[in-house]
């Protein structure tokens, strides 16, 4: 099959890669450009591990053609923290359990990313909506979203030093 | 800011602390590296080839066409790789791919290794494979009939195993009981999927030494079978496990894939790496097997139980697996959280053309844990005793030993019970809500660990060691095996806690056979007791080391100085002290590290009776759980809406309770999916929902609020007085929420999943008996009017 050359904004940088226009942009992610943070957790999009931030809209990359994202700003989990300072919500799921053995973690966190984005203080019912496309089996659930709430008082005390601040 | 996490203020232990694992930062930034996502230069894809038929003959296979496809480097099938292995010594019955015949639909006939993904399934394509399909089984109860066309021939009746226990004297029991009763249980097969698909890379040296990475929970194991299964000494194969993404208990076992890449790496000259898809993980399996259980107990009439006799059937699969083990866990585990003085147990463990079960979280426990459980609550209500209260009746006198010769130190059960009774509000809510609205509870307990390991040895059981440098940098040396659950939180932990170091100071280096002294794997929830136990013997034997040398130097004694925090001090006297580093320094003198080892092998009066079957069940400790499940049954529709869980589970002592309380949280989830929605549907030897969705694990909507409690036994023979945390919870889960279905609507289901057909149906069959109003429908009971069930 022919290559195609795409280009790519991924975690703010350009990246352009030549690839067969039947290749889906988790593997291209993972196998050409070394971004493994994204997971496979099945063939089907059922679990959300390979979750990425399409011009900041959580989308599954095993789903995708990566040539239909020319020129789209992607985010993974390896740009969500910045430079060596984790964001909120990779600290919120580091302290509360919220990663046990870890593989839905990436996806968990930028489809929380994604909410709190929009909606900075959900409901329960909320938050439990909107992840529940990330399936994870070691939690329950339970210690993932005390972390997210974590990560909402966190970023509400980044805000207040902020406002402080200036 | 730094990336410092939430480690304990400077003085405080870290036994206790709730502190982040401390692989969180890989975990949350993507950086770490489980099996797949790791390459190497020149690495080829692996894919293997699936048997389509559940039993069949391989007159032949022609791999030519395959072989001759530009890019394919490696065609391998059963005869190059006839070695038999099995995770057990008796259980000897696989081969990397199928030698004479493929026993179920999606058995591993022969391997590829390829330039690409696509080129490797256009590969398994161009195999040609002559199968002369044979007559299947998969019924345990029918395949227990079988006089030919065996699974394995050397098993006659494709009876993998069976074993007769009886201790005290059930008839004896039963004539001194008011009240028999006897019911049929049935619980569908349910898998692990872990959320992280196996994988393996293996590379072989010019020199013929092997490495392989893989997602196991057993690299220890997997070495040695690696060794066996291509004939090789051990010394030059090195299993290196790096993150893995969940295992419960599903890569306990040496799992097809790990063999057949290296396999194929060794013909192809090259690297290869195969990562299963999902529908190959369901495949692969290993999980808890469908069981029947036929069950008898006897009570008196004020609740004490005097004899139970099981009768249980497990449809293990094609192979052996750890199957010999699931049976014994079945029966030794039956009686031995209550004190019941008569018990018989008869069980069969049953070849079917299935995928083969195995460990699963619980191991063998569960599903007799909810027909015990279930049956206690049925009991109870008969009798009008209050569920707790028969629980209480009938509890161990520990310290003590069970009738079947389990040794029991720590006992927190009925601490357990009491907490849940009391959090859950079960006085004010058992009987007296709503119709539709219930409570149930149960119990469940589990082992730390086997006392007695899968290959009989003199070797201890697990070793850790542990280097400190001139910087003052601890580093510990564990075979044992990071899956999620903590281990290596734990060991950090223990050591920074008996060296009197900040958490930051120790490193640890884990699960690679070349690097690391053997543990024999995270199963059996052995680590915190085994590997933790071993931890903290190297930390002793490290501190000490130190300590020597700075009462030397503060001329004083031994007896006076202690570490903590980086200090060494004298207790008496504050003018004596040095740091850790310099203290350090001192006892490493001229040497370049200072080594300390710490072993644990079980006592031997934890190692069980003598019978045969008697390795099975002992352990150096047990822990408990205790829980009440509060419930909402649509009488409309029959679905089950569970509200809220509370789960009090004795760990003896949580050395990382945010770890201890994401186990029991994690174990209840995984058992209310068992409850009410996971099943394994087959139709034909063909599993029919091979996804995670159609096997419906369930998500954020369908997972209601935990409560976790920890109870504190502190066990004696514990670091720190820690037992398990991992597993124990998971069987209560289900018989705790099956009574509470019949609190709301007083019905008894007693197949598992309780799916809405179920109950509808129980409603109906219930609404009959009351129209009809026979009273003949009543329990067997030796008195007559014992019967006061509540009649809701």
């Amino acid at each position: 099959m022919k290559k195609e050359l795409v280009r790519l904004h991924i975690n703010s940088r350009a990246r352009e890669v030549e690839v067969e226009p039947n290749r889906i942009l988790l593997d291209v992610l993972r196998q050409e450009l070394g971004l493994t943070g994204s997971k496979r957790g099945c063939d089907d999009s059922s679990c959300g591990a390979c979750t990425v931030l399409i011009n900041g809209e959580p989308q599954m990359s095993c789903l995708m053609l990566a040539v239909s994202y020319q020129d789209q700003e992607i985010t993974t989990i390896e740009g969500v923290a910045d430079g060596s300072e984790l964001d909120p919500l990779q600290r919120g799921f580091a302290v509360e359990g919220g990663a046990q053995c870890g593989y839905c973690t990436p996806g968990m966190i930028l489809t929380a990313k994604h909410l709190l984005a929009r909606n900075p203080e959900p409901t329960d019912q909320e938050l439990n909506e909107a992840l529940s496309g990330n399936l994870c089996r070691c939690t329950g659930y339970m210690q993932i979203l005390a972390s997210v709430r974590k990560a909402i008082e966190l970023l509400r005390e980044k805000q207040l030093v902020e406002t402080q601040q200036r | 800011m730094s990336n410092s996490l939430n480690f304990p203020k400077s003085g405080g232990s870290p036994i206790g602390a709730r502190i982040a694992m401390v692989d969180s930062v890989e975990k949350v930034t993507g950086s770490g590296k489980y099996a797949d996502d790791l390459t190497l230069p020149g690495m080829l894809v692996g894919k293997i080839l699936h048997s389509p038929h559940a039993h069949a003959r391989i007159r032949s296979i022609d791999t030519a066409a395959a072989e001759r496809l530009p890019g394919v480097f490696a065609v391998v099938t059963g005869r190059e790789t006839p070695v038999k292995y099995g995770i057990l010594p008796i259980g000897h019955d696989e081969t990397i791919f199928a030698v004479d015949k493929a026993l179920y639909i999606g058995d591993n006939v022969a391997g590829v290794a390829a330039e690409t993904e696509a080129l490797a399934e256009e590969a398994l394509r161009l195999i040609r494979v002559d199968y002369e399909i044979l007559p299947a089984y998969f019924d345990p109860e029918k395949s227990m009939l079988a006089e030919q066309n065996l699974i394995h021939e050397d098993r006659p009746h494709n009876i993998e195993k069976d074993y007769h226990h009886h201790f005290g004297d059930v008839q004896a029991g039963f004539a001194a009981a008011d009240y028999v009763r006897e019911d049929r249980f049935e619980c569908a097969e349910v898998t692990h999927a872990a959320l992280e698909p196996h994988s393996t890379l293996a590379k072989f040296d010019p020199d013929g030494a092997l490495t392989v990475w893989s997602s196991t929970q057993v690299p220890y194991y997997l070495m040695k079978t690696l060794a066996a299964t291509l004939q090789m000494p051990e010394s030059q194969v090195r299993v290196i496990k790096p993150l893995v993404g969940g295992g419960f208990g599903g890569k306990s076992e040496v799992i097809p894939l790990e063999l057949a890449s290296a396999a194929l790496a060794r013909k192809a000259g090259r690297p290869v790496k195969i990562t299963y898809t999902r529908e190959e993980v369901f495949l692969a399996h290993r999980g808890r097997p469908r069981q029947f259980v036929e069950l008898k107990t006897g009570v008196t009439r004020d609740g004490r139980l005097t004899a139970v006799d099981a009768r249980i059937i497990q449809d293990g699969g094609a192979y052996c697996g750890y199957g010999v083990v699931t049976i014994l866990y079945s029966g030794q585990l039956l009686n031995a959280m209550y004190d019941i003085p008569n018990v018989k147990f008869d069980g069969f463990r049953v070849l079917t053309n299935k995928p083969a079960c195995g460990a699963m979280r619980g191991h063998g426990t569960v599903n007799t844990r909810f027909a015990f459980e279930q049956q206690l609550n049925m009991i109870a209500a008969v009798l009008g005793i209050d569920p707790v209260e028969i629980r209480r009746i009938n509890l161990l006198h520990a310290p003590c030993i069970t009738v079947n010769g389990l040794r029991v130190l720590s006992y927190g059960y009925p601490e357990c019970i009491d907490k849940v009774a009391e959090k859950s509000g079960w006085k004010e809510k058992y009987g007296k809500q709503g119709y539709g609205k219930g409570v149930g509870i149960a119990g469940s307990h589990y082992v730390s660990g086997a006392a007695n390991p899968i290959i009989r040895s003199m070797m201890p059981h697990t070793r850790v060691n542990l280097s400190i440098d001139a910087t003052g940098t601890v580093t510990i040396f564990t075979g044992a095996s990071e899956i999620g659950q903590g281990s290596d939180t734990m060991h950090v932990q223990i050591v920074a806690a008996e060296l009197g170091v900040p958490i930051g100071r120790v490193k640890i280096v884990a699960a690679d056979t070349a690097l690391t002294p053997v543990d024999l794997g995270s199963y059996s929830s052995r680590v915190t007791f085994m590997a933790g136990n071993a931890a903290l013997e190297a930390a002793r034997d490290a501190r000490n080391k130190i300590l020597v040398v700075a009462a030397k130097k503060l001329a004083t004694n031994i007896e006076r100085l202690t570490i903590e925090d980086g200090e060494v001090f004298c207790i008496d006297d504050e003018r004596l002290t040095l740091t850790f580093d310099e203290a350090v320094r001192l006892a490493i003198g001229p040497r370049e590290t200072l080594m300390a080892t710490g072993i644990y092998a079980p006592p031997e009066d934890a190692q069980g009776g003598k019978f045969k079957g008697a390795g099975v069940g002992p352990s150096p400790a047990y822990s408990y759980s205790a829980q009440v499940a509060e419930v909402t049954v649509d009488t409309e529709t029959g679905e089950v809406h569970v509200d809220r869980i509370t789960a009090a589970h004795d760990c003896g002592k949580a050395i990382n309770p945010i770890n201890v309380e994401g186990q029991i949280i994690g174990s209840v989830w995984m058992g209310l999916g068992q409850a009410v929605q996971e099943e394994m549907v087959w139709e034909g030897g063909r599993l029919m929902n091979a996804g995670l969705l159609e096997y419906r694990s369930a998500s954020t909507l369908e997972s209601p609020p935990i409560d976790a409690i920890i109870v504190e036994s502190n066990d004696p023979e514990g670091p720190f007085g820690a037992k398990e945390a991992g597993e124990g919870s998971l069987a209560a889960t289900i018989p705790a929420v099956a009574h509470a279905v019949y609190d709301a609507v007083g019905v008894w289901i007693n197949t598992l999943p309780i799916t809405p057909e179920k109950i509808l149906k129980a409603l109906e069959a219930k609404q009959k008996e009351l129209q009809s109003s026979v009273v003949n429908s009543q329990p067997q009971t030796k008195t007559g009017n014992l019967h006061k069930d509540n009649g809701r």
